[in-house]
């Protein structure tokens, strides 16, 4: 008989040599089932292995070619002892300390077999939701207390709400996936390790506002999440949980992937729609908002993939049962992404609550290069830096509001005591002007003369009129700009100031 | 015509044909062709918009808009390095001025034998394992300059 062993395909394990593993694994002289899944999010000890043994899973990881033949050596088809021995990875207080409740399959199941995710629950959260009214579904969803996980943290009923009660023939469930921020990649996890999640939580979208169209607009970045996507929806249509009649209700839901092409912009939702519309991503004034004239000027819901990949489990177990985790207005769960200069990336996936410093050092067990932490940048480029004085602070989306802080998509990024503040602010200014849409000039112009500022004050320069001068900048980008990239550009240059201000002098020549 | 441009005619024909039913195709055309030619010839521009019933301006707007489309052929192969802030924090920074100079070439440029185009990219969605960079549409985490090296120019590796 054959022993099961589970390895991830995850990009990141990849990344880190996966094929090679499984290229080894294929040769070895031992009766292996090897089984291709998402990954468990313990990105630091990929790639990692799960063998299936009377005792578990039991993992080992990380794992190199050429550790297999000691392991092979040590009995690690029957979970023997070795180095890299983990054991089980539910018995690990990382894992055991967590709540996966939109990531409970990812790293478990084969991401694009349907009767896996049958078999593990999946589509109990849409046979609910075929019984139900529209109004019923909005309701349900709105009482979870489930908020936009892209980062504006809107509340997802409530834009739901406006779609259906929008007067028109066709409406759209368009899903952003254009996951730009630096320091994520739960979007992509969850793509790769569950996709019919997502293409489950869009259905019952499209059945709650009467959408018999959606889109998921997934970055070019991400070629295994796209192929892995297809292929699912390929799977939803072949089992009838995609097409003209959902599981014989007669309702109709077509759904399909497009590719951006490399536009940050294209992440903000009026942008997308305008990149799905075939246009360059330019942002679009509101009023009118996407839930009234959004895609090819219909209604439409423009939700990111963790927010709509959570709601199959809030019409599975009920709307109450979400809304039990969290604190405050923060209802549920957040999968949290520590990145950067950390020795245990990955994923956590928590409820609202959790303090940044249990983050950071209990999870993440500090720095990679086991220096001090300085500063971690919160929810990506457009996020603030926040000082070790504010690590106390709970996730939790007004706690983080009342310090300046924002936690947008629940990307961390870890600096250690090597990094130039003013340099951050530098590139968080030319990042802007890269990836400007160009419609406004606050962004347009403003990212560009930031850059230009910063260097005048590192050179000396009249330091402090360059100071005063950033500052009424980063207000007039605030203030007048279309969108969130320019109008948040400034949160991470004013909070490098504000906190680190020691590293925004003058710089001597050598 | 020349025969590069009818055959590009041609790939035109096939990729407006084969979006044909959907709305907003424009995108899904301009991916098929770059993802046949490793590029967007100009000469296939008034023909795209043409099929498309637009003008030639928005075509080339698009194109011009996004950083993944190109207008010029790239090189044999194109190395992305993740310019973001989680691959700074692991030191970006010293793996994009190692891999310059290594290359001899800026970001946007080719060698001057055509073998690599070297590109920046803002976030691969490997935060956790960065610096990372892309080779030939390949992800690799954790690498280092001496790791930049062997992936770069495999041929030299003993």
């Amino acid at each position: 008989m054959s022993t099961r062993v589970y390895l991830s395909r995850d990009a990141s394990a990849r990344s880190l040599g996966a094929e090679s593993v499984a290229a080894a694994l294929a040769t070895l002289a031992a009766p292996i089932e090897l089984v291709r899944i998402g990954t468990r999010g313990m990105i630091w000890l990929e790639p990692l292995i799960e063998v299936e043994t009377d005792a578990g899973r039991i993992a080992y990881g990380p794992v190199e070619p050429s550790d297999l033949p000691s392991l092979l050596a040590a009995g690690f088809l029957t979970g023997g002892a070795h180095a890299l021995r983990i054991g089980r990875v539910d018995d690990l207080k990382w894992f055991q300390s967590q709540q996966r409740l939109t990531f409970a399959r990812v790293g478990l199941i084969e991401p694009t077999a349907l009767a896996d995710y049958l078999g593990a629950g999946g589509y109990a959260g849409l046979t609910r939701a075929l019984g139900m009214a529209p109004g019923e579904i909005v309701k349900e969803v709105t009482d979870s207390g489930l908020r936009g996980r892209g980062g504006a943290a809107f509340p997802t009923g409530i834009k739901w709400k406006t779609v259906l009660e929008a007067e028109a023939k066709q409406k759209y469930v368009t899903c952003n996936a254009d996951e730009g921020d630096s320091g994520t990649f739960a979007d992509r996890m969850l793509m790769e390790g569950d996709p019919y999640t997502l293409i489950e939580g869009m259905t019952i979208a499209g059945l709650a506002v009467n959408a018999t169209h959606g889109y998921i607009y997934c970055r070019v970045e991400y070629p295994e999440a796209i192929s892995t996507m297809n292929a699912a929806i390929k799977g939803a249509y072949t089992g009838g949980y995609l097409g003209a009649d959902v599981k014989g209700s007669g309702k109709r839901f077509e759904l399909s992937v497009r590719v951006g092409a490399g536009a940050y912009i294209c992440g903000e939702e009026t942008s997308m729609l305008e990149s799905l519309e075939g246009k360059r991503g330019e942002v679009r004034v509101r009023p009118p908002l996407p839930a009234i004239k959004g895609l090819f000027g219909q209604p439409t819901i423009v939700n990111n993939v963790i927010s709509l990949a959570t709601v199959p489990v809030i019409l599975a177990k009920g709307a109450a049962f979400y809304k039990d985790f969290g604190m405050g207005r923060s209802r549920g769960t957040l999968p949290i992404q520590l990145a950067g200069n950390i020795k245990r990336g990955g994923l956590i996936e928590r409820a609202f609550g959790v303090t940044l410093r249990e983050l950071l050092y209990d999870y993440g067990g500090g720095t990679l290069s086991g220096r001090p932490i300085r500063a971690v940048q919160i929810g990506g480029p457009l996020g603030a830096y926040v000082p070790e004085s504010q690590f106390d602070t709970p996730v939790d989306y007004e706690s983080f509001a009342a310090v300046g802080a924002m936690l947008g998509h629940g990307g961390i990024v870890v600096f250690d005591d090597t990094v130039d503040m003013a340099k951050m602010a530098r590139y968080a200014f030319e990042f802007c002007a890269i990836e400007s849409c160009g419609k406004c000039t606050p962004c347009r112009i403003g990212s560009s003369r930031g850059v230009g500022l910063i260097d005048n004050l590192l050179a000396g320069h009249e330091p402090a009129h360059q100071r005063r001068l950033i500052e009424e900048l980063c207000e007039t980008m605030l203030q007048g700009s279309l969108c969130g990239l320019g109008g948040m550009a400034p949160f991470p240059v004013r909070s490098a100031i504000t906190h680190f201000s020691e590293d925004f002098v003058p710089r001597t020549r050598h | 015509m020349t025969s590069d441009e009818t055959g590009h005619q041609a790939l035109v024909d096939a990729a407006v044909g084969r979006f044909r039913g959907e709305p907003g195709p424009l995108l899904l055309v301009l991916h098929a062709i770059q993802t046949e030619l490793g590029y967007i010839p100009a000469s296939t521009v008034p023909a795209i918009a043409t099929a498309l019933n637009l003008s030639r301006a928005e075509v080339h707007g698009v194109v011009t808009f996004y950083h993944y489309f190109r207008s010029h052929p790239p090189g044999k192969t194109t190395i992305e390095i993740c310019r973001a802030e989680a691959c700074q924090a692991v030191g970006a920074e010293a793996l994009v001025a190692h891999a310059k100079k290594s290359l001899g070439v800026d970001f946007h440029e080719t060698t001057a034998d055509g073998a690599i185009s070297l590109e920046a990219v803002y976030c691969l969605g490997n935060c956790a394992c960065g610096p990372s960079m892309r080779v030939g549409g390949e992800l690799h985490g954790r690498v280092t300059a001496a790791r930049f090296d062997a992936l770069a120019r495999p041929e030299t590796r003993k």
